[in-house]
């Protein structure tokens, strides 16, 4: 029997709107493919392209981004920042070769927990069809450093 | 088989080895010059935007950047098909003059004089810049650091930066020069004329009054018979910034004569599994191998060659040196490839006096450097005269100016061939009977060093001991014997 | 007493560095003063075999340029760092790949297949450098390519760090004096790791031009205008990097009319430089509607390129999907 593919994916949610919406699925037990690990910002537009390199580096399969919907944002116009970042950002990922389904930008509100649960597992499992990204980038080994040691 | 390496080749930019084997009876039976790197320029450059290449493409070389920058402007020119103003291909040319005198400065005084001015034989410790000085005098190592810094100066007026320019871009540059900027670059100009000339005087005296040193410059052991390959102006005379690609055969004659545009129609490169740089060669001769002679099409492009396959020097001081030199040596063209050394010294005299003609032209501080392309980018070719041979850059871009496809000649690989040559039949003509010894180590050394690979050091401070080992093995693997110079 | 011992070495390199290094004129008599030079390849004689046979730390300093591209390189690497009390990262190829580390962007095979078969290239069969070829006389050999390159703080443990495409000499002589001073005893020697011969800032904190608030309209390209030499080039459509690259140079590009194209490497504190740059980009573009700011961003015609031009080896991602590190 083959094992199936699980694919990791990072979902970086705002605090105000989407982390709202992942905790409304939860409290009324909507399911949710356990394969996305929130991380909470307290805006989208804090999101730095350094965090999603930093988890396809890593081993992640497929990022989400989510925020409150444009004119929502709990900080005016954040996320209009976290729109042009994320275009931005997946020309380049997509010029380094990643296949465009692998990001994803998702608007939700506090109360729209049951869009939430079903853009997750439709995100999951396009990713699965996708198969397992392996950037490979944290292949080279770390170096040890040591102290210097030095006679003048 | 007796195997000699040596590994790395040093005093030249870039890295190299040399293979060297002896037969049985201790004579050299074959000799395999090997580029141990490649770091896909080709490759890489594809999907940049064109008007990057002058900024990429210096990365190739940090010593000749310029060259590399003015081949890539001309080349992103003719993909924009635009003329720059005049203005702007003067002070590129000015820009490329200073630079050229500064680097040949650089070659002769820290690479080549040594074995001139103190002699091939002369003890290690002195065949170097500082045994230069002691001999010729302290003020020489001041003049050679003073030329350096006006070359740069001139550099970083003109292109923004000392190493890796940043001004040329499709159809001019991004800066011009002030009034006050030229009346420097005049000056500096004119001491460089001086300090040419005294360089060339300083070889008269040095070497063509010993004849020891003209034996060998004229001797067998460092000669042969190629094409010779240069770029030259309307009327046949050199130019180091602009022109066509003129090729002589081993007599002399006119072979070709081609517009940048069309070298594709001249030269091809050889293949051989062993190294990672390829052979250019005149792909209406054909590949010989490493032959001498008018069948083969084994080419050279030095400032040997540049002499060779032009009518003449386009500056007055420069060309009684040329008329001078042919006469010395007998007639065009001159196969000696230690004259070289000669001929990069009249080439440094001609940058100089280039460089003031450029520089006192009412247009040169005109605020018209550049005019916009207005048409669709393509395809283009830029050739210049690298100071180490002739360079081509050639590029295909899509209708945004994005590189498809690059394909890049540059200067001294069009010597790979002549050099292993060299090597050759230095390392043939002297190790016989499986003698080796100190001289064989900087004879064959100097078969290299006359092409100028690439780089030179151009300063007081060269340690005066040169470190080099060779280890000889025998078909066993078992050292035979061990030569040292200078290491412990 | 004899002097401390120096070594210069270049990896896949372009000689800019020493250049640079040379470029400091008269100073070089002081370093002459100062130590023993024992090992630089492009101005003396000492081969591989003489650096192997000195004593491990005899070496004092040790300026290491150029990247990582075959295991020449990276042999030469492990070696220097074995003979060298200090190495120091020297220009943006040892420290963050530079312009070779382009090659990130593709399989490394494809460096050879595109250089053995280009327009003018004569090679029918298709032949490719072999790392080991038996000629009649013996086998020789040449290195093999890497599979991505590399910095040097990925292959060994590197001491300081010391950014620029070359570094500046005003700067190189800097060092040099510091390190003179150290030698005399009247300094102390910066903490391992730190970045030296570089500014603390950006490229945009030593720039002249003009600068307003930023709402960019529409990206361009530096050859279509006639750029106004007083104002901010990226308020002008022309895609400069001065933003997220490290001060030091005196912002010469800029000054002379060009873009900064990124060569003195991250600014403190910036852990991936193209991902900063994405960034900075994303919060000047001046549209909130999707369509228009792809319409803009189509402005840009090599995102990566122009944001990792210097950085790809050196950055969190290291090159493409494509450029796996086993090569496969």
């Amino acid at each position: 029997m083959t094992e199936t593919f699980e694919p990791i994916i990072i979902g970086f949610t705002c605090n105000w709107c989407s982390y709202r919406a992942a905790d409304m699925a939860g409290i009324a037990r909507m399911k949710y493919a356990p394969n996305v690990r929130l991380i909470r910002l307290m805006c989208s537009g804090r999101l730095d392209p350094t965090f999603i390199f930093k988890a396809f580096a890593n081993g992640a399969d497929g990022v989400l981004v989510t925020g409150c919907h444009p004119g929502d944002c709990h900080y005016i116009e954040q996320n209009y920042k976290a729109l042009r970042r994320f275009h931005l950002m997946k020309r380049v990922l997509v010029q380094m070769g990643l296949e465009p389904q692998r990001v994803k930008l998702l608007w939700t509100s506090a109360a729209e927990g049951a869009i939430f649960t079903a853009e997750i597992n439709r995100f999951v499992e396009e990713v699965r069809a996708l198969g397992p990204l392996n950037w490979n980038a944290a292949a080279i080994p770390v170096v040890e450093t040591t102290p210097m040691e030095v006679t003048v | 088989m007796q195997r000699i390496t040596i590994d790395p080749i040093t005093r030249l930019e870039g890295h190299g080895k040399i293979e060297i084997f002896l037969n049985e009876q201790g004579n050299v039976a074959n000799t395999y010059f090997q580029i141990p790197e490649l770091r896909g320029f080709e490759r890489f450059c594809v999907g940049r935007p064109v008007e990057e290449m002058p900024l990429l493409t210096n990365r190739i070389c940090g010593v000749c950047p310029e060259a590399h920058h003015m081949a890539a402007a001309k080349a992103t020119d003719a993909v924009y098909h635009v003329d720059p103003p005049r203005t702007g291909k003067m002070l590129r040319e000015l820009l490329y003059s200073a630079f050229y005198a500064t680097d040949h400065t650089t070659h002769f005084y820290a690479l080549a004089g040594p074995d001139f001015v103190m002699g091939p034989d002369a003890p290690v410790a002195e065949r170097n810049i500082l045994g230069v000085i002691h001999k010729v005098g302290l003020e020489i190592g001041g003049q050679v650091i003073q030329m350096r810094k006006y070359g740069h100066t001139v550099v970083e007026m003109i292109g923004g930066r000392k190493v890796h320019p940043c001004t040329s871009i499709p159809g001019g540059l991004t800066k011009g020069i002030t009034e006050e900027q030229r009346t420097e670059i005049v000056t500096m100009g004119k001491w460089a004329i001086e300090f040419a000339q005294f360089s060339l005087k300083l070889f008269a005296d040095v070497v063509l009054g010993n004849k020891a040193y003209v034996d060998l410059i004229l001797g067998d052991v460092y000669t042969h018979k190629t094409y010779y390959m240069g770029m030259v102006d309307a009327n046949n005379k050199i130019n180091f910034y602009d022109g066509k690609v003129r090729v002589v055969d081993p007599d002399g004659k006119e072979f070709c004569k081609y517009e940048p545009k069309d070298y594709v129609q001249h030269i091809a490169e050889h293949v051989e599994p062993w190294t990672y740089l390829k052979f250019p060669y005149l792909k209406n001769v054909g590949w010989k191998g490493f032959t001498d002679g008018k069948d083969s099409g084994v080419y050279c492009a030095t400032p040997l060659s540049r002499l060779n396959a032009a009518d003449g020097m386009a500056t007055p001081r420069a060309q009684e040196e040329y008329d001078k030199f042919y006469k010395t040596l007998g007639g065009k063209p001159v196969h000696q490839r230690l004259a070289t050394h000669w001929a990069r010294l009249i080439e440094l005299l001609y940058a100089a006096e280039r460089w003031v003609e450029l520089a006192t032209d009412p247009e040169i501080t005109s605020d018209k450097y550049h005019t916009i392309p207005t048409e669709k980018p393509t395809e283009g070719v830029g050739i210049v005269e690298a100071p180490r041979g002739t360079l081509t850059h050639h590029y295909w871009t899509d209708e945004r100016g994005v590189v498809t496809k690059a394909n890049l000649i540059v200067g001294t690989t069009n010597n790979y061939a002549p050099i292993s040559m060299s090597i050759n039949k230095a390392a043939s003509s002297l190790i016989k009977g499986g003698n080796v010894n100190e001289g064989l180590l900087n004879m064959v050394e100097m078969a290299f060093r006359a092409y100028d690979p690439c780089f030179g050091c151009a300063t007081h401070s060269l340690p005066g001991q040169m470190p080099l080992e060779i280890t000889i093995h025998n078909k066993d693997g078992e050292v035979m014997d061990v030569l040292k110079q200078f290491v412990d | 007493m004899s002097k401390p011992k120096f070594a210069m070495y270049w990896a896949a390199s372009c000689g800019g560095c020493e250049i640079a290094v040379l470029n400091i004129h008269e100073k070089i008599l002081d370093v002459d003063a100062n130590f023993e030079v024992v090992f630089w390849p492009v101005a003396m004689d000492a081969k591989y075999k003489d650096v192997e046979a000195m004593e491990d730390g005899s070496i004092l300093l040790t300026l290491f340029n150029g990247g990582i591209r075959n295991d020449e390189n990276e042999h030469i690497a492990k070696l220097m760092r074995r003979k060298s009390q200090i190495l120091v990262a020297f220009g943006s190829c040892a420290n963050e790949g530079c312009i070779p580390g382009l090659a990130n962007f593709s399989p490394s095979s494809e460096i050879m297949t595109t250089a053995f078969n280009t327009i003018t290239t004569d090679n029918p069969q298709g032949i490719l450098p072999q790392t080991t070829y038996a000629m009649p006389e013996g086998e020789i050999h040449i290195p093999t390519i890497l599979p991505r390159l590399k910095t040097l703080a990925q292959v060994v443990d590197v001491d300081y760090y010391m950014p620029g495409c070359p570094p500046e000499s005003h700067q190189i002589a800097a060092v040099i004096d510091l390190v003179i001073q150290v030698l005399q005893g009247k300094a102390e020697l910066p903490p391992k790791g730190a970045v030296i011969g570089a500014g603390n800032s950006t490229v945009c904190d030593e720039c002249d031009r003009k600068r307003n608030v930023k709402t960019v309209a529409e990206f361009g390209r530096i050859q279509l205008i006639h750029a106004d030499p007083e104002l901010c080039l990226l308020e002008q459509g022309i895609p400069c990097n001065g933003m997220a690259t490290r001060s030091g140079c005196d912002a010469r590009c800029p000054s002379a009319g060009a873009q900064c194209i990124g060569c003195y490497g991250p600014a403190e504190g910036v852990l991936d430089y193209g991902a900063r740059l994405i960034a900075a980009y994303g919060s000047v573009i001046g549209s909130n509607d999707p369509a228009e700011i792809d319409r803009i961003l189509d402005g840009l015609v090599d995102p990566a390129g122009q944001f990792y031009r210097f950085n790809l080896a050196g950055s969190l991602l290291k090159g493409s999907v494509m450029a796996k590190a086993n090569g496969k």
